[in-house]
């Protein structure tokens, strides 16, 4: 008896300090890569990444793929954001149930994770190879692609957040809008997404988080550009693109830059994550 | 107040809503249409790429080895192991560790320090691919080959630096040659596999310690009040309850290593070549693609968008499971 | 008591029973193959409080949800019978839910104000039925404010958001937003469940005041409050109408003894 307690005491703090021990791991490699970032990224840290071109090599900075990342991120966010948020309304007040609601539910979350590269090809597909040939035959890669590109990312983000946040309205608020005749895109339109706003606007900035860093899908779509421009309908280079760039780059010095590149991402894609979690916090206390 | 007279509603009022609502309901099914518009678009689109790929090597594509543009032969085999290898061995070091973690933050860790745990773990998962991808390459991909590699060929592998195989070598079949290795270097399957791994523990532990605590609380006290410990609670009701889930936030994980690109791209060192070792060079698909596409023309090109067609229909059925096992749970809780 | 002498004075020219405002007649309701409501028939008189009491699940608040057809909303609910409203079935189809929605307004019994200012929680049925000048609104939305007693207490915060409002507020401010649109019957589903009893002795005086417009419905689980506001009750049981009167007859002497067991608190 005293034996099989032992036993069975021992496995239970085996199997509690192995759990601990996992948890430090992984809090270990999130602080290593975090760590390292910052390191690299502070010491590469220079007011000409803000002011200089990628033109410039090694003497140059990172400004144009600023610029890029913000537009292209931009176009991105506001073809997702309507389409999203529709789409979400869609699915929590018109399809709730229903075959064809509940279809598509489910296959917005498996498009929450598709191969982003593959999201790429496709908008190269549909984009990129109709405008080359509608341009007789120069390639053209454009910002715009790209934003396209990240809007496929960034829309089951925003379709399921906005399902979701409509689907927390109590439904005593539409009974209460209905009573009054009010028509159901009145009722919807007004008062439900108003009611769900800050839920949904948790959603956009976790889209916009996603796709901040998203580099794969803008390889063959905004393609990447040496000079600044402000052209969505130009080649356009981005922050993750020329990160991608540099750190295949012999050079130490683009190692460097690469590394400030990633700094300047990562903090912008946590301090996302944070705003949108508080947010999100002060939405739940509220209710 | 006099009495209140009853308000008149024209009927056109009426229809005027009913064709508005009509309206309505018409943008927004057009918009959530557009989801599946992207999932079709994305198949035909890549399946449409490759067709002169599969045209030419017909299933043959799915076997080779080949990947030669100056003979123009393509095959996707190399490529395929490299995406299947890899994102083996991140499941295989990710789920014991997700495991814990989940573990640690519902039955172990004191309740306030939960919370914070939890969140910078969930913060891992924000971090953008690249960034793992160049950790990897300048901090892990170093380390890996200064510090781990030497030891793994040494006393796993069959050729270590004093010229005799190692006794795992000698006595367990296979193993030798997973761990044989001349390159130098620290990109490899492996490495790409623990960095996917890294990227892919937030994800798996997140889902796990969800369904975690979807088990009724009346359950696990009453494990608890027949003298049950901790570790039994977890093992017996609380993984039991949510199996079907925990399957579901595994391959929730696996679909996202599969498709993985930067993560993995730095890391693998872009051989086109085969090799049993874990510790060669490798190549994923989407790190194929990602070198190779915008300098492919012709065949080359469309063997890559016939890649790409692959990726996404395994992917698709890895994240279609991953979704059925998950709504199990969802569905039994009443959700 | 009039009505009978009248009759025994004048039996020639005897006005006719004064007709019911709505008019329920062989009223069944099946939701998942549930039989909800059986075989209601019940005449609600025009201008007076009607209760509608029984325990929790007896179909009360089902009953109250198709006299506004709000049940339509959800799928695969069936209400078969009729109900008339001065003379009209409610329940064809062909009766314009928005017809029907402006006369018959509704009182929920959790307050849900919409997520926007006070003002224009009431100002947003109205705006739905009927153009009006800025100075017509705003003399409606005083109008309903008025009449749901909570005018003194926000005239000055108007442009605020309605969420904060109290409990006992916000469910005024509901009934000012029913009331605005001037339906002819109001339907209150257990308006006080979620408030304080200062708060419930708000509404009851205000429902008192309101019978004087509006023909009022109203279900409740408290009995003293239906004893207090109405002037009719009946009481559900399983989906059956088992007693209809004055509501003194049934708090004093009730007919039937499930009625009886009931009031006593024998059970529910």
């Amino acid at each position: 008896m005293d034996l099989l307690y032992f036993r069975r005491r021992l496995t239970n703090a085996l199997a509690l300090v192995l759990s601990t021990l996992a948890t430090l791991v992984g809090l270990a490699f999130l602080a290593w890569i975090l760590w390292e970032t910052l390191r690299q990224g502070l010491a590469a840290l220079d007011l000409k990444l803000f002011t200089k071109i990628t033109a410039y090599g090694d003497q140059g900075g990172l400004a144009n793929a600023m610029v890029g990342s913000l537009i292209i991120n931009f176009v991105g966010i506001a073809i997702a954001t309507p389409i999203g948020v529709l789409a979400g309304t869609w699915l929590a007040e018109y399809a709730n149930r229903t075959r064809l609601g509940e279809t598509i539910r489910f296959l917005n979350d498996i498009l929450l994770s598709a191969p982003s590269i593959v999201m790429g090809l496709f908008v190269y597909t549909i984009i990129v190879l109709p405008s080359t040939a509608l341009t007789h035959g120069n390639t053209t890669f454009s910002g715009f692609a790209g934003g396209v590109a990240l809007a496929l990312i960034a829309l089951p983000v925003i379709v399921r957040t906005t399902d979701e946040m409509l689907r927390l309205v109590p439904p005593t608020l539409r009974e209460a809008a209905l009573s009054l005749g009010v028509p159901q895109w009145k009722l919807t339109s007004q008062i439900l997404l108003r009611a769900a706003r800050s839920g949904i606007v948790t959603g956009v900035l976790l889209a916009l988080a996603r796709i901040s860093g998203e580099t794969a899908p803008l390889l063959f779509t905004a393609f990447g550009n040496n000079f600044m421009t402000f052209n969505p309908l130009d080649k356009m280079s981005s922050l993750p693109q020329v990160i991608y760039q540099y750190a295949n780059d012999p050079g130490e010095t683009m190692h460097a830059l690469a590394w400030a590149g990633a700094f300047v991402v990562t903090l912008f894609v946590l301090l996302l994550s944070l705003a949108s979690r508080l947010l999100f916090a002060r939405k739940v206390s509220h209710d | 107040m006099s009495t209140i007279p009853a308000t008149d509603i024209p009927e056109q009022r009426a229809r005027h809503d009913a064709r508005h609502d009509r309206l309505f309901a018409g943008l927004l099914k057009a918009c959530a249409l557009i989801v599946l518009a992207a999932l079709l678009g994305a198949a035909f689109a890549t399946l449409w790429g490759g067709r002169e790929a599969f045209g030419t090597f017909g299933w043959h594509f799915l076997v080779s080895s080949a990947w030669d543009p100056s003979s123009q032969e393509y095959g996707a085999l190399v490529p395929v192991y490299g995406t299947l290898a890899t994102s083996f061995i991140a499941l295989l070091i990710a789920v014991p560790v997700s495991f814990g973690i989940a573990l640690y933050l519902s039955e172990v860790a004191p309740r306030w320090l939960r919370t914070p745990v939890a969140s910078a773990i969930e913060l891992l998962a924000g971090i953008p691919s690249i960034i793992y991808g160049m950790w990897g390459l300048f901090v892990f991909a170093p380390f890996f080959a200064e510090h781990i590699k030497p030891w793994l060929t040494n006393y796993l592998g069959n050729n270590p630096d004093d010229g005799t195989p190692s006794w795992v070598a000698t006595h367990v079949p296979f193993v030798g040659k997973l761990f044989a290795s001349d390159y130098p270097f620290g990109a490899s399957i492996l490495t790409a596999g623990i960095v996917l791994a890294i990227m892919i523990i937030p994800f798996i532990s997140s889902v796990m310690r969800e369904v975690f605590q979807t088990v009724p609380t009346r359950l696990k006290e009453s494990a608890y009040a027949l003298g049950s410990s901790t570790w039994e609670v977890s093992w017996d009701i609380v993984l039991p309850y949510t199996r079907s889930a925990v399957i579901g936030g595994i391959f929730l994980g696996l679909g996202r290593a599969l498709g993985e690109t930067m993560a993995v791209t730095f890391v693998l060192g872009n051989a086109m070549d085969l090799s049993a070792s874990l510790l060669d060079p490798g190549s994923s698909i989407a790190s194929t693609i990602a070198n190779q596409f915008s300098e492919a023309v012709g065949l080359q090109k469309s063997a890559l968008m016939a890649l790409a067609f692959l990726l996404f229909v395994v992917t698709f059925i890895v994240l279609l499971i991953a979704r059925l096992m998950l709504r199990r749970l969802a569905s039994r809780e009443g959700r | 008591m009039t009505n009978a002498a009248a009759l025994a004075l004048a039996p020639s020219m005897a006005p006719p029973e004064a007709e019911p405002k709505l008019k329920v007649r062989d009223l069944n309701f099946h939701y998942d193959g549930f039989h909800a409501l059986k075989n209601i028939g019940m005449d609600i008189p025009e201008k007076q409080v009607t209760a509608i009491i029984g325990p929790s699940g007896c179909g009360k608040s089902t009953l109250l949800r198709i006299f506004n057809r709000i049940y339509a909303i959800y799928p695969k609910l069936k209400a078969t019978g009729s109900i008339e409203l001065d003379g009209e079935n409610i329940l064809d189809p062909r009766y314009s839910l928005n017809r029907l929605r402006s006369k018959v307004g509704m009182v929920f019994q959790k307050p849900v104000p919409f997520p926007m200012t006070i003002f224009e929680n009431v100002a947003y049925g109205i705006r739905h039925h009927e153009r009006l000048s800025k100075a017509e609104m705003e003399a409606r939305v005083e109008q309903a404010l008025r009449g749901g007693a909570l005018w003194d207490e926000v005239k000055d915060k108007l442009k605020q958001n309605a969420l904060g409002l109290s409990g006992g507020q916000q469910q005024r401010l509901c009934i000012a937003r029913a009331i605005a649109l001037k339906p002819e019957v109001l339907l209150l589903d257990e308006p006080t469940s979620a408030l304080d009893p200062i708060a419930t002795g708000r509404i009851e005086q205000l429902i008192e005041e309101l019978k004087s417009q509006f023909t009022i419905v109203i279900v409740t689980h408290n009995m003293q409050q239906a004893a207090r506001v109405s002037d009719r009750t009946a009481f559900m049981y399983l989906g059956e109408l088992v007693e209809y009167d004055e509501t003194e007859k049934i708090f004093t002497k009730p007919g039937k003894k499930q009625t009886e067991d009931y009031i006593t608190g024998r059970f529910g």
